[in-house]
């Protein structure tokens, strides 16, 4: 039962993917040719509903639903792994026309090929994890 | 799993499939690289089954999907937790792995792309 609220989490998450287009290849293409304001629409939405929650979390301190303080913890302050980390996941997103959540939408939706992608995707977390220690971060 | 569920209900009793309607120049963008333009949601050449009997169907599925686990592992975050959860919370760090994105999806499209296809 404790799951089923992060599946109505996803369900919604799912459905709005879906109508938004956001699960596209075609609009992930638009949007790193900047020829619409189609994806940008919706990343810019979903930071300004996020930062007004948070602002408004910090200020009310406002609990979550077990009644435990909401924390942000800080991100530590390196570049390496986000400047290379980054581009590695641009060059992913770019290929597939798909960052991890819309991989399931997709699989969802009936392109079953996605299943392809989410096991190299998983590969590829794997790969991170045997050689992390040789990366710069 | 619920986002498996609910891209199964939109496709199921929410849509018609209808065409993705990109924008003129992005539809003859990809026409130069011999990508016809959308017919449903998603780009079909690739996403079937078929592709994985072509080398840019292995590049954008299979090398395309090991990038995106690698990177968002590698970066601590994917375009929820960067793009929109951290640039949210003001974190530097999280603007910075965006500013990757694009130098990554830049380059994918505009110079990888044209050799792919």
């Amino acid at each position: 039962m404790k799951a089923l609220k992060y599946i109505l989490a996803g369900i919604l998450f799912g459905i709005v993917m879906t109508k938004s287009e956001a699960i596209s290849w075609f609009r992930i293409q638009e949007m790193f040719r900047f020829q619409s304001f189609h994806m940008y629409g919706i990343i810019g939405t979903a930071v300004m509903i996020g930062a007004l929650a948070i602002a408004l979390i910090k200020k009310f301190k406002i609990k979550d639903i077990k009644g435990q303080e909401i924390n942000f913890p800080p991100k530590e302050k390196t570049w390496m792994r986000y400047i290379i980390g980054g581009t590695t996941f641009g060059m992913g997103w770019a290929l597939t026309g798909a960052c991890p959540g819309p991989m399931f939408v997709n699989l969802g939706y009936g392109y079953l090929v996605f299943i392809v992608v989410i096991i190299a995707a998983t590969l590829g977390t794997y790969a991170y994890g045997f050689i992390l220690r040789k990366l710069p971060h | 799993m619920g986002s498996i569920i609910g891209g199964f209900i939109s496709a199921t009793f929410l849509s018609g499939n209808e065409a993705v309607q990109i924008s003129e120049a992005t539809i003859s963008d990809l026409a130069t690289l011999g990508i016809a333009a959308p017919e449903g949601l998603q780009f079909t050449d690739i996403f079937s089954w078929e592709a994985l009997l072509s080398v840019q169907g292995w590049i954008l599925l299979v090398a395309g999907g090991f990038l995106v686990g690698f990177g968002s592992r590698y970066a601590g975050g994917c375009t929820s937790g960067h793009a929109i959860s951290g640039i949210s919370a003001l974190e530097l760090p999280s603007l910075v792995a965006v500013i990757g994105f694009f130098i990554g999806g830049l380059f994918t499209t505009h110079v990888l792309f044209p050799l792919i296809f």
